[in-house]
Formats: C-alpha cells, sequence, structure tokens
C-alpha cells in the first residue's frame, strides 16, 4: 500500500504463509464446529427466521445460530448493538483469526470482502422511510451504519487494528479477492502481515433477488454437480485469515498453517449473471495461479469448487476444471461445500479459504453432498462423502456475478 | 527508485455537464449548478429534497448493449471511462493489445435499482422483476466498463467513504507496478435518488446530495500529472478525523510556494469541513473546493476533485497539485501530482 515515487519498489516475490483462521458458517461458530460438520457430511440447512418468507418460493438457507448476546469481554454492549449481523459474524471470525495468530491487534491493513454488507440496516432504513414515523435521529443512526466502511471500521477499533481499509465488492468472488489481495500486499513487501477475509449475512433483498432469478433450488437442498441439479441455497457466515511473511512469522515464533502458494484474478465479460459456457475465465485463473505457484495441476490434490449447484455454473467451472487439467483431470478430486452450507456471497470466497485450510491441516476432504447421479461434465473425481486424504495443495475458486473470478492455491509450509 | 506512473487521461460527468471541460468551466466561473426538487408523499406530508442532478442534455454514454437496461450510475461512468480512455486506447484494448484493468469505487451505488427491488419485493416477491436484481448489486456497473471495453484484466469494486477514489488509484499502481495490467481506469460513480438524497440530508439539511462520474487513466509515464506520493489513508479507527487529515498533510508535505493547487474535499458545512479546514489553515496558495459547486457527490467527489487537479496541472496552470479529503467515516486521504521524471 502506499505509493512514494521517490521511494525504493517494494521487493518482490518473497514467501507468504497463513498464521491464523476464524470461521463462522451455518455449520458452526468456530473451527472446531465446523471442522467435525465437514468431516462428517453434515448439511445446515434450516427455516429462515430472520424475514418473511412466506411468500417464497423457498424457505430454508444456511442461517448462523447468532445470539444477541455480547460474545467476549473484549466488546462492549454498545459497541456490539451498534454492529450488524454481518460484522457480528466477521467479527468473530476476525477475532478468532487474530487469537491463532496470536495477535492483539496493531498498525496492520485490512482486506475484507463483502457484497451485501449491512443491507439488514438499509431494509430497516427502507421500511421506516415510508411510514410518517421517520424520526431523525434513529434514520440518521441507520443511514450511518448501513455503510460497510463504517461498520469495518467499527470493528477494526475493537479488534484493535489500526491500518488502512479496503473493502472489496466483487460480489461472491470478494471473499477470495480479499485474500488474494492481501497476499500480494505481503508478498510483494507492501505489508507484512494483514488481516483478509469475507463476510455476507442473509438478508431479504437479496433473497428475494435469487429467488426472483429463480436460482434457489425450490428443495433447500442444493445439490452442485448432479446432472438434475435446480438451484443453490443461500447461507452466512465468515471466514477470516491473518496473512503474513514467513519471515515475520518466524521472527515471532508464529504457527505455520500453510502457505499461500498462488491467486489468479481475472473478469468474464460474457454476460453480468451467466459464466462462459467453457468457463474460461475460471481457466485463466486456475492457470495463473498455478502459473505463479509453479505447479502443475496433477499436482493439486484438492478442488473447493464454486459449485453453487446452478445448472449455468456447475457446466461452466466444470469445463474450465477439465481444460486446466488436461489428462490429468481425473485425479482430481472437486467438491462443493456448498452442498452442506449453501452459498455465502461475498463470504463465500473467505469460508471456503478456511474449510481447504482445515482440510489441508486435518488431512481430510469435504464432500459434494447429495448427488444422486454425477453430471457427464464431472470427468474429475468428484468427492461425494468426506474421506481422509494426503493433502498436500489445494485450490479454491470463486466467481461472482459481474464475472469476477479468483483462484487460491494453498499449501503445507515448504512443499512447493 | 520506482518507475514512474502518471494519470494520462481524465472524464467526468457532473451537475455541471458532460465531459471535463464542463466540471473546469464549473470551477472557473464559480457557477453552481441549479438545483432540482426530489418530491414524493408519506402520509399526507409533502417532503422535498434539493438535488443536483447531471443534466440530459449532452449526455455521452457510448452505445453499447448491456447499457440499456442499467441505472444512470453506470451510464455516468461509462461516459467518464470513455472520455479518460480516449478513442486510440480503447481500439488498441478491444484489440487485444493493452490490459486495462479496472477499479471503480463507490460509496452508494446502484440505489435506484435497489430501491425498486425492494419495493417490489415486498409489495409481492413473486412480482419482483429479475432483470432488477442484478444490477442492484455493487459491482455490475464496473461489470459493464470491462465488457465495454472489451477487457479480461482484473476489475475490482471497492466500497468506501468518500475517500474510496484515492485507494483505488493505490490499487491501480500496485497493479501496473507488479505487471497485472498495461494501464488501469480507476471510475468512481453515484446516481441520485430520493432514498439516498434523504439519507444524506439526515447529516445535515445544508446538503445537497449530487450524481455523476470521474474516471482517470493511470499507467507507467511520465507527464504533468505523475504520481509523486500517495500515502496510505489514515483510518479513523484510531484517530479523530482531525488527527488523521493533519497526518495525511504532513505526509504530503506539498509547497506553498504559490505553484501548487490545492483541491479540497471541503463543502461549505462547516462541520463536514472542520478537519481539512484546520490541517489546511495556513495554506496560503491556489485552492478549489469542487464540492462547493457540485454538491455533495459522496462517493464521486475526490474523484472530481481528482480530475480538476489532472486538468489544471495538464492545461500548465500549475507545477504541482494535492488532492486532499477527510471522508465520513473510514479514512483521511490526500495524493500530490506533479512533473515526474523517468528513472535513470
Amino acid at each position: 500500500m502506499a505509493y512514494f515515487s521517490d521511494s525504493p519498489l517494494p521487493s518482490q516475490a518473497r514467501p507468504v504463509v497463513i498464521t491464523g483462521l476464524g470461521i463462522v458458517s451455518p455449520m458452526g461458530r468456530d473451527l472446531g464446529e465446523n471442522s467435525l460438520g465437514f468431516r462428517t457430511g453434515r448439511m445446515a440447512f434450516s427455516p429462515v427466521t430472520l424475514f418473511d418468507t412466506s411468500r417464497q418460493r423457498v424457505a430454508t438457507a444456511g442461517q448462523v445460530d447468532l445470539p444477541d448476546s455480547v460474545p467476549d469481554a473484549g466488546i462492549s454492549r454498545k459497541a456490539w448493538s451498534r454492529m450488524d449481523r454481518g460484522t457480528r459474524l466477521a467479527w468473530l471470525a476476525a477475532r478468532d483469526a487474530m487469537a491463532a495468530a496470536g495477535l492483539s491487534g496493531g498498525e496492520m491493513p485490512m482486506v475484507i470482502g463483502t457484497s451485501a454488507a449491512a443491507m439488514p440496516v438499509g431494509e430497516e432504513y427502507f421500511k421506516q422511510a415510508h411510514t410518517p414515523d421517520r424520526q431523525r435521529s434513529r434514520q440518521l443512526r441507520r443511514v450511518e451504519l448501513y455503510q460497510a466502511q463504517r461498520q469495518m471500521t467499527d470493528m477494526a477499533r475493537t479488534l484493535g487494528v489500526g491500518g488502512p481499509l479496503r473493502i472489496v465488492s466483487n460480489a461472491c468472488a470478494s471473499g477470495a479477492n480479499a485474500i488474494g489481495q492481501a497476499f500480494h500486499l505481503v508478498r510483494s513487501g507492501r505489508a507484512d502481515c494483514v488481516l483478509a477475509g469475507g463476510y455476507d449475512a442473509l438478508c431479504q433483498l437479496v433473497f428475494c433477488g435469487f429467488d426472483a432469478l429463480q436460482a434457489l433450488s425450490p428443495s433447500g437442498i442444493p445439490r452442485p454437480f448432479d446432472a438434475a441439479r435446480d438451484g443453490l441455497a443461500l447461507g452466512e457466515g465468515a471466514g477470516f485469515v491473518i496473512v503474513e511473511s514467513a519471515a515475520s512469522a518466524k521472527a515471532r515464533g508464529a504457527r505455520v498453517v500453510a502457505e499461500i502458494l498462488g491467486y489468479g484474478a481475472a473478469t468474464d465479460t460474457h454476460h453480468l449473471t451467466q459464466p462462459h459456457p467453457l468457463g474460461d475465465a475460471a481457466w485463466g485463473t486456475m492457470q495463473a495461479a498455478c502459473a505463479m505457484a509453479g505447479l502443475m495441476p496433477e499436482q493439486i490434490d484438492y478442488i473447493n469448487s464454486h459449485g453453487t449447484g446452478t445448472p449455468l455454473n456447475d457446466i461452466a467451472e466444470g469445463n474450465a476444471i477439465q481444460r486446466w487439467a488436461g489428462e490429468a483431470v481425473g485425479k482430481i478430486k472437486v467438491s462443493s461445500t456448498k452442498s452442506a452450507i449453501g452459498h455465502l456471497l461475498g463470504g463465500a470466497g473467505a469460508v471456503e479459504s478456511v474449510i481447504s485450510l482445515m482440510a489441508l491441516e486435518g488431512q481430510w476432504l469435504p464432500a459434494s453432498l447429495n448427488v444422486r447421479e454425477a453430471d457427464a461434465v464431472c470427468t474429475f473425481d468428484l468427492v461425494r462423502e468426506p474421506r481422509e486424504a494426503s493433502v498436500r495443495r489445494v485450490l479454491t475458486n470463486s466467481f461472482g456475478f459481474g464475472g469476477a473470478n479468483a483462484t487460491l492455491i494453498f499449501g503445507k509450509e515448504g512443499i512447493r | 527508485m520506482r518507475n514512474p506512473l502518471a494519470i494520462t487521461g481524465a472524464g467526468a460527468v457532473s451537475p455541471a455537464g458532460w465531459g471535463a471541460e464542463a466540471l473546469m468551466s464549473a470551477i472557473r466561473t464559480g457557477e453552481k449548478p441549479p438545483p432540482s426538487m426530489i418530491e414524493r408523499e408519506i402520509g399526507g406530508n409533502r417532503i422535498l429534497t434539493p438535488v443536483l442532478r447531471v443534466p440530459t442534455a449532452g449526455a455521452t454514454t457510448p452505445k453499447f448493449a448491456r447499457l440499456r437496461r442499467a441505472s444512470p450510475i453506470s451510464k455516468f461512468a461509462a461516459a467518464a471511462v470513455a472520455e479518460a480512455l480516449g478513442g486510440a486506447r480503447l481500439a488498441e484494448v478491444t484489440a487485444g493489445n493493452l490490459r486495462v484493468g479496472v477499479i471503480f469505487t463507490l460509496t452508494n451505488g446502484c440505489v435506484n435499482y435497489s430501491n425498486r427491488f425492494f419495493a417490489e419485493a415486498l409489495a409481492d416477491p413473486a412480482f419482483a422483476s429479475p432483470i432488477l436484481f442484478p444490477e442492484t448489486v455493487f459491482n455490475a456497473p464496473s461489470s459493464h466498463l470491462s465488457a465495454m471495453i472489451g477487457s479480461t484484466s482484473p476489475n475490482d469494486t471497492l466500497v468506501a467513504d468518500s475517500t474510496g477514489f484515492l485507494s483505488g488509484i493505490d490499487l491501480a499502481a500496485e497493479w501496473i507496478e507488479r505487471g497485472d495490467v498495461d494501464g488501469c481506469l480507476v471510475v468512481c460513480a453515484e446516481e441520485i435518488d430520493w432514498l439516498s438524497a434523504e439519507g444524506l440530508r439526515h447529516y445535515s439539511p445544508s446538503y445537497i446530495p449530487s450524481e455523476g462520474a470521474a474516471a482517470i487513466y493511470l499507467e507507467a509515464a511520465t507527464g504533468p500529472a505523475g504520481l509523486l506520493k500517495l500515502p496510505d489513508g489514515i483510518s479513523l479507527s484510531f484517530h479523530t478525523k482531525l488527527e488523521a487529515a493533519a497526518k495525511i498533510r504532513a505526509q504530503l508535505a506539498p509547497n506553498d510556494d504559490g505553484l501548487t493547487l490545492l483541491v479540497d474535499g471541503r463543502a461549505g458545512i462547516a462541520r463536514h469541513d472542520r478537519a481539512e479546514a484546520a490541517a489546511w489553515a495556513d495554506w496560503r496558495g491556489p485552492r478549489w473546493s469542487p464540492r462547493t459547486l457540485l454538491g455533495e457527490g459522496m462517493g464521486v467527489s475526490t474523484g472530481w476533485q481528482t480530475v480538476a487537479a489532472v486538468e489544471a496541472l495538464a492545461r500548465g496552470h500549475y507545477q504541482q497539485a494535492v488532492v486532499s479529503a477527510a471522508g465520513g467515516n473510514q479514512q483521511a486521504a490526500g495524493m500530490l501530482m506533479g512533473t515526474n521524471k523517468a528513472c535513470i
């Protein structure tokens, strides 16, 4: 970060590691609950209680069991009460990531992805604006707290983080892009340590939006890569990581979870909401991430796919994986964890990164649940049951509305 | 030393009109565009909100299929981008000879369609328009821009307070220095709707909400609008706005020699202006405050400031120019530009 024309160009390509993880998902509110859920193949969908779904085609989603009470002595009741649901999810995951990394704050930058941000607050503002009782002070508070940068600045304050803030909003790739950008900041020497992640909470506008697009599975059960898949399920949650230079981690004796080996980002200009049928941009980001990592496709042990369960996405991604892997495609293990927790939108890329990192640490693979008959595009090894496995390098894909595509590759430290 | 980076193209759409020249003309003459009123009724009460809209006359939005259904924010942005990129460079991008990234910064975003879609969803979700929803997503406008110029290079949307445009230029510099792109468009845009206009005036009834877009093209080059200093924004997480604005001034340390132009973010509203007024209280040189003419454009305001500074430098009016902005709830930021030199 920062540009001064008379300063030296930051160094390029130093090793980057992950030293802390945090996750909140419909599967659970910490690493342990999530690990157990994915290892046992649990699904985490339930009736939506946050807003009225009585007139929607679908009434279930991956909703987090999030208590209203203050979760930690480290945050005041007042600060917690000002946070919207999404920021609360983010705060919990970020707190855990920092604690796992042995950090209690500092001047590190924050790079955070979100798509809906504090939309539930905006929805309340909208509803109140249509009533005669539009008390100015309450509406002002809603306008202020609706803004993602206000929420994230407050979050930074309560976590003791004082560095610059960057909020990436690339729809469903936001979280992956945030971690990728943090990786570049550290890799190039612009920062030693970055708090990065993504989050989104369920909200009525977005739920109605996906329903209007008929993108939600009418059964509420998403079946990514199933031949008769009929849509996605929405979810909510947050994933955060501490992205740090290997030198910094070593200097302070931090435990290294994994190394970030590669990152690729590209734009699919085919259509606002539909991927190119052959997955051109997805193929490009997998190629770019592998090139940066110096890896061949057969060296990737597992792909956590974007795998939404919509007819168009899974075909495009499957085609991209085939093109990228070539003859090695049959050896590539692939699953979609959206089958268990739903599509977490702006949080998806970060949460799925954390799931991939948990799999790398625990030497297991999460499954694509609910597949009855695999689609013909699945020439790869579709993981349909959780399994123990030797996992050295994992790749995670994230694709968003608007064509934002991102791929991250993580590996055991020193595996490159 | 780093390779020099310079802003070599700029475009603007504002209540003063379509194009950077309209923006500069407003600054030169000091003429404020006339406000119009948004009117709605609730519970028998009329609510009137004065706003500064982009005039319909003289629109320069390029013809592009995706923009037909898009809301004004995308159309403003497309016009500013077309101006900043220019015809020759656009041809190079579409021919695949130039890798151009897009960074879009905004505060408010696609509020027109969000308002309409949510109203439809509340009335009866079965009839909520699937055409509107995708356009409510923050990165819909930037997606249209990449498609319009035919670029598959990285495209990021950053949500920020009004200082976000400077963070966008910082990210663009990073992409260019790393070789991800040959050049980068940094774009900001906002559109007016009663929902956001009333929201802004909850802060102060003196605010006049406005709309439009600004775009710059950054590349590895020398020129009058070379990037000299672009410090990290100073977060408001642990600094007051006064402290943050003062720190930015200290890091920019521009010469107050009469040859450096200060383009600040003051809006003519005391509470809003306090931090920048204090940070630059002793500034004796030339100073422009476009917000006082163009209204509060939220995410686009600092973009207009930047385009004005770039145009002033390109026309040889000043040797250096400073853009200063104290955002509402994220950070204070600033940038120093002037003639840069190639590395030896």
